[in-house]
């Protein structure tokens, strides 16, 4: 029977391949991304059309109805006061992505594959959750760049940049993990890539694309006190150098809270899910 | 290595059930190291889901499964090491190239670069992908697909190989490729346990072939011992209308019918002098008929006789069951 334990070496040395498979995971993950870029085109187009339409079309007339603004510039007022707003809803739509490529893990059968080899669903998740952020933070660094080509203008130091890029970065990680979960919930790949649809609306009733005060009071109440508001208005703050108060808290408290329920929900699902 | 005197896989009263639902009923089944044991079974007959619990990939409710001397529920990292599953649906990265899938399958594995590479270049001779190796999946054929799903799982060399249904749905030489692919594992001493629902495949492949019907273990032996259960081939005569074969069956008494098909399985070893008896006695009473063809005893015969029997007897069973279970519901 000594012998017998003998073959159980692989066990001690587990923990240590931990961070080897996520490494592995993560390299998948962006090859995935560098060989198929049609989905990651796709998460920067939607908002990109959405800026120039909402800028172009009913910029002028959008910017001349937020308060204290001259009716002549609101072109100009309503592209700084969207822009928040359009990096955020890049983010949440960037959720889209990872809950299809988990959903298609699941439906081929290698998230089993994974388990039967003895790969820690850690290793497997944070393989997508940190892939999946990489990819949300470049989709908003291009979708920032076509906003400064059409003239949007922050006006925040490099201290502000380098707290803005690391609220992006967190963000982003907080709806991944979202995004994974949902697409483990989905039985398909269709039902996956819909679910994280319901995230893109968050931003929209929140105070990205027009001042929470010009909606009825029972919107007001949940745009308030839904996590986008924070994000977007820490975001503001950051780089436009609004008033922050207590967002930038609220916003780190969201993002903690997000990840969480999303790396509780997947985890419970690994396992009964991955066997189809 | 390993105990000799202990089997590759050893379970015993494996029991699973999915809502009310029993899946597995007391599966009992042994496969010595280094041979082939075929489970074979209808659709529903629970072959997936023991090849799953013995894969560590769903937890029993009840009795004790151990593979390579380590128990599925308790030591399932041990478990882990030693085995490889190809499931029915080839569980492959359908984005990346073949080699590239060996390639993150020798990573996982901990191989290390160089034997990683060197283990990914054998494998790609092996199974005949070398061609396209760089090519993405999408190019593959189903047959393709399959072998680079085995390659993937025989990286690591497992001591034990579960295959899932592994021909289903591939054309007649690819299954031939894959039957030469598992002679070649064996001969390297790889035990295997495989499912099936093909006869010919238990009859080709395996050293054992054992027999689930309804989460049952209703047949285990050799090949030989399974056709030896059933004495002889049977004759089927095909009637052109039912009156045709309500008369035959009359006539025949020791027959079998089969009314969607108008047929009628008389048993027999279709021997000249069985066959003239036959058509002699349609014959006299002007009895009609459209075909008739003449079947020698082999597995299929074995299966239909053992399943068909424990479909009636299961049947009853529920039937008896369905009372008291009814009366429990109202109770809670």
């Amino acid at each position: 029977m000594t012998t017998l334990t003998a073959a159980h070496a692989p066990a001690p040395g587990r923990r240590s391949h931990v961070i080897a498979d996520t490494v592995t995971m993560l390299q998948r993950n962006l090859l995935h991304m560098v060989r198929y870029p049609g989905l990651s085109l796709f998460t920067i187009l939607g908002p990109v059309v959405a800026l120039l339409l909402l800028v172009f079309v009913f910029g002028g007339t959008l910017g001349a109805g937020l308060p204290g603004v001259d009716p002549s510039g609101g072109r100009d007022a309503y592209l700084a006061y969207v822009m928040p707003g359009i990096l955020l809803i890049t983010i949440s739509g960037s959720a889209g992505g990872a809950s299809i490529t988990v959903a298609m893990d699941m439906t081929e059968g290698i998230t089993a594959r994974f388990r039967t080899m003895s790969i820690s669903r850690a290793a497997v998740l944070a393989g997508h959750v940190v892939g999946n952020t990489v990819q949300a933070v470049i989709a908003v660094v291009l979708v920032l760049g076509v906003g400064l080509l059409i003239g949007f203008r922050p006006t925040a130091s490099p201290a502000e940049w380098f707290a803005a890029a690391g609220l992006i970065v967190l963000i982003s990680f907080a709806v991944s993990w979202l995004g994974v979960a949902m697409g483990m919930q989905s039985k398909s790949v269709e039902t996956a890539s819909n679910l994280p649809l319901l995230l893109t609306l968050l931003p929209l009733l929140g105070s990205g694309f027009v001042p929470t005060a010009s909606m009825p009071e029972w919107l007001q109440w949940f745009a308030q006190y839904q996590p986008f508001t924070p994000f977007i208005e820490s975001l503001r703050g950051l780089l436009l150098g609004t008033p922050p108060g207590w967002n930038p808290v609220l916003a780190i408290g969201w993002c903690a809270v997000l990840a969480l329920i999303g790396y509780a929900w997947s985890m419970a699902l690994y396992e009964r899910k991955s066997v189809r | 290595m390993t105990d000799m005197t202990r089997p590759a896989i050893d379970v015993q009263g494996l029991r699973k059930a999915y809502g009310g639902k029993t899946v597995l009923d007391q599966v009992d089944l042994s496969v010595e190291a280094g041979t082939v044991t075929a489970l074979l079974g209808p659709n529903g007959a629970g072959k997936t889901t023991t090849v799953h619990i013995l894969s560590t990939l769903v937890r029993p409710d009840g009795g004790t499964a151990v593979v390579n001397g380590c128990d599925v529920v308790r030591d399932h990292d041990g478990v882990r090491a030693a085995i490889g599953l190809t499931g029915q649906f080839s569980a492959v990265d359908g984005l990346l190239t073949g080699e590239e899938n060996l390639r993150l399958m020798a990573r996982l594995r901990h191989l290390g670069p160089k034997r990683g590479a060197q283990r990914v270049a054998e494998l790609l001779e092996q199974f005949d992908l070398v061609e396209s190796a760089r090519k993405p999946l999408a190019t593959y054929s189903g047959g393709m697909r399959r072998r680079l799903d085995l390659a993937m799982t025989l990286v690591a060399a497992p001591r034990v190989l579960f295959l899932d249904e592994p021909t289903s749905g591939l054309d007649p030489r690819s299954r031939h490729t894959m039957w030469d692919i598992v002679r070649g594992l064996v001969s390297d001493g790889t035990t295997v346990l495989l499912t099936t629902q093909h006869l010919d495949e238990a009859d080709e492949l395996a050293d054992r072939i054992a027999v689930l019907d309804g989460g049952r273990i209703v047949a285990n032996g050799t090949p030989d011992e399974l056709k030896r259960l059933v004495p002889g081939g049977h004759i089927r005569l095909r009637f052109t209308d039912a009156a045709a074969l309500d008369a035959a069956a009359r006539l025949l008494g020791d027959s079998t019918r089969d009314e969607a098909g108008l047929a009628l399985t008389v048993p027999g070893d279709g021997t000249v002098g069985a066959l003239r008896g036959i058509l002699g006695r349609l014959d006299n009473a002007g009895v009609e008929m459209e075909d008739l063809s003449i079947h020698t005893p082999d597995l299929d015969d074995v299966f239909f006789a053992l399943t068909a029997a424990t479909n009636r007897s299961a049947r009853s069973a529920r039937a008896a069951e369905a009372e008291p279970a009814r009366t429990k519901g109202t109770e809670s």
